[in-house]
């Protein structure tokens, strides 16, 4: 799963009839720091999230089982809205170009 | 699922024979503030799409789930045709 904010709305007519009545929201993934990352999705909602909530999303086929039974047609699904995120990092994973030298043992 | 819009058709006449009366369109994926993005696919249509038309394809083994693709070597459906996308304010002030 990953962590994404809802930052809008699609509207669609014709559309897939398992879609019916779903709701379809624009997610952008965000890192843990709550920056945006990648491209923009379009989910369905399992969870009733709303504008600018942060919120976590699965992909694949997995995703239409939050559904079930019904089969929805979707291979990305909003299934949980987040309380709070705590992010405690002792050592950079990767330093990128932009972080400091490593200073340890000053 | 991913916002694209409809770029052209794919015409082939030896394919697998469970794609056969399946209309193949190349689509050309889009951001929400309708920014082309790299690359191209290949989708199968469901809705009777047409030329440039801004659409939402799902990929994957869902697009199995799409109407009259089941169990077809399809990885890639389109599953709607957009009438409006609204993007929120961002509270910052700043576009992400």
């Amino acid at each position: 799963m990953y962590l994404g904010r809802v930052v809008g709305r699609v509207w669609s007519t014709v559309k897939h009839a398992s879609l019916e009545g779903r709701r379809l929201l624009v997610v952008q993934p965000v890192t843990p720091e709550l920056r945006p990352t990648g491209k923009a999705i379009v989910a369905t909602d399992a969870t009733g999230a709303g504008a600018g909530e942060l919120i976590y999303w699965c992909r694949g086929k997995e995703s239409s089982f939050a559904f079930l039974p019904e089969e929805i047609t979707t291979d990305f699904c909003i299934v949980g809205i987040v309380d709070e995120l705590r992010v405690r990092r002792t050592e950079p994973l990767e330093p990128g170009p932009a972080a400091p030298p490593a200073t340890r043992g000053d | 699922m991913i916002l694209a819009r409809v770029v052209g058709t794919v015409v082939a006449t030896r394919k697998d024979p469970r794609l056969e009366g399946k209309k193949l369109l190349i689509l050309k994926p889009v951001s929400p503030q309708g920014k082309e993005e790299a690359g191209y696919v290949v989708a199968v249509d469901t809705v009777s799409a047409g030329s440039r038309e801004l659409v939402i394809a799902v990929s994957g083994s869902s697009a199995r789930m799409a109407e009259g693709c089941k169990d077809h070597p399809v990885d890639t459906a389109i599953i709607g045709i957009v009438d409006a996308v609204s993007l929120d304010e961002p509270r910052s002030g700043k576009q992400s």
